[in-house]
């Protein structure tokens, strides 16, 4: 493994600890609900503070259950990461594309200039 | 950092759409502006995008206890400034609006304003002093994403705070109980936001160092290889 790719990694498994560590070190459990989200926690301080306040617009279109809102979310980190992805590869594909037109410019005697270097020797 | 949907009294509604409106109109343009000029530009806009879809889709469990989610508004920032950061957050919550009744277009405003406006201010604020003061690069977009996600919940408890203050310790009662809720939770995915923007960092300096030259965050000198990159096209 290169340097590169092993501070990656080490990127990677750092967010990896600090999502896992609280659930295995139980920090939700003296919760009524463990591990609740952040924003619901915001809309029960509200009712506490105001117990007469009532919204006043519910939402257009409301997920009908736990498992479709979760599909929704998962769709919406999916499509992130795959327009990610996208742009990786193509970037990838184009520095290949690059250094194989320097590497043909040069000839096979490797005769031409040096300044049609391949550029995707530093990755 | 999502208020929900008619969670906020009308009059504060429609004060944070109007702070915020003129954001967003302003980035539109920067943003129509940045495609017209640099073509080879929308690409990363896209993934810029996608980033804050993809983190801000994450719910993370927290040391509080309870989960959150990071806003991958860091990222945008930096690279395309504020303004067309406005622009990318504002389509993500959008979507989470409508789709996934997560947020709410009464809220849209607010929200907008939190997540897609002063969070990427201020990471960028903290981005650029760190930069004119010589700390490396990684080190200035650590603590610019880092402090875009923190600011962001912070500016959502003083929301909250503002519209429902304590009856008995008024605001500053009701801004103690929502940062106990938004800020503390949020400073350990803070750091993962932090962490996976220097990532996303590191790789595009490998696979897109020209581009980070011209929007004026990487350096030209950075290595033969890369200059030769920078002037083959």
């Amino acid at each position: 493994m290169t340097r590169n790719a092993k501070i990656n990694t080490l990127l990677l498994f750092l967010v990896a600890a600090l999502a896992v560590l609280p659930l295995a070190l139980g920090l939700g459990d003296d919760k009524e609900e463990p591990f609740a989200g952040a924003d619901a926690q915001a809309e029960s301080a509200i009712t506490e503070l105001k117990p007469d306040y009532k919204p006043w617009f519910s939402p257009l279109y409301e997920p009908p259950s736990g498992e479709v809102e979760s599909a929704l979310f998962a769709l919406q980190a999916a499509l992130g990461a795959g327009v990610l992805a996208y742009y990786f590869g193509v970037r990838k594909g184009r520095r290949q594309g690059l250094a194989q037109a320097a590497a043909a410019a040069a000839g096979p005697d490797g005769s031409a200039s040096g300044s049609a270097a391949p550029t995707a020797a530093e990755s | 950092m999502h208020i929900a949907e008619g969670f906020l009294p009308p009059l504060h509604a429609v004060a944070w759409g109007a702070a915020s409106a003129p954001f967003v109109v302003h980035g539109v343009r920067a943003l129509t502006r940045e495609v017209k000029a640099h073509p080879e530009s929308t690409l990363l806009l896209g993934a810029s995008g996608a980033f804050t879809f993809v983190l801000s889709a994450l719910k993370i469990p927290s040391v509080t206890g309870s989960c959150s989610h990071p806003t991958g508004t860091g990222l945008g920032a930096i690279l395309f400034r504020p303004p067309i950061m406005a622009v990318l957050g504002t389509i993500t919550l959008l979507f989470q609006a409508l789709l996934l009744a997560h947020g709410g277009l009464t809220t849209l405003g607010a929200n907008v304003f939190s997540m897609a406006i002063a969070g990427p201010w201020a990471g960028y604020a903290v981005y650029r002093l760190l930069r004119k003061s010589g700390a490396p690069l990684m080190v200035t977009v650590f603590l610019g994403a880092f402090f875009a996600d923190l600011v962001t919940y912070c500016v959502t408890s003083v929301q909250l705070a503002l519209a429902f203050p304590d009856p008995g310790s008024g605001f500053l009662g009701a801004l103690e109980k929502f940062a106990g809720i938004f800020a503390l939770t949020q400073i350990p995915l803070a750091v993962s936001e932090g962490l996976l923007t220097v990532l996303v960092m590191r790789l595009l300096m490998q696979s897109s160092r020209s581009d980070l030259v011209r929007l004026g965050v990487a350096k030209l000198t950075g290595g033969a290889g890369a200059q030769q990159e920078a002037t083959a096209r």
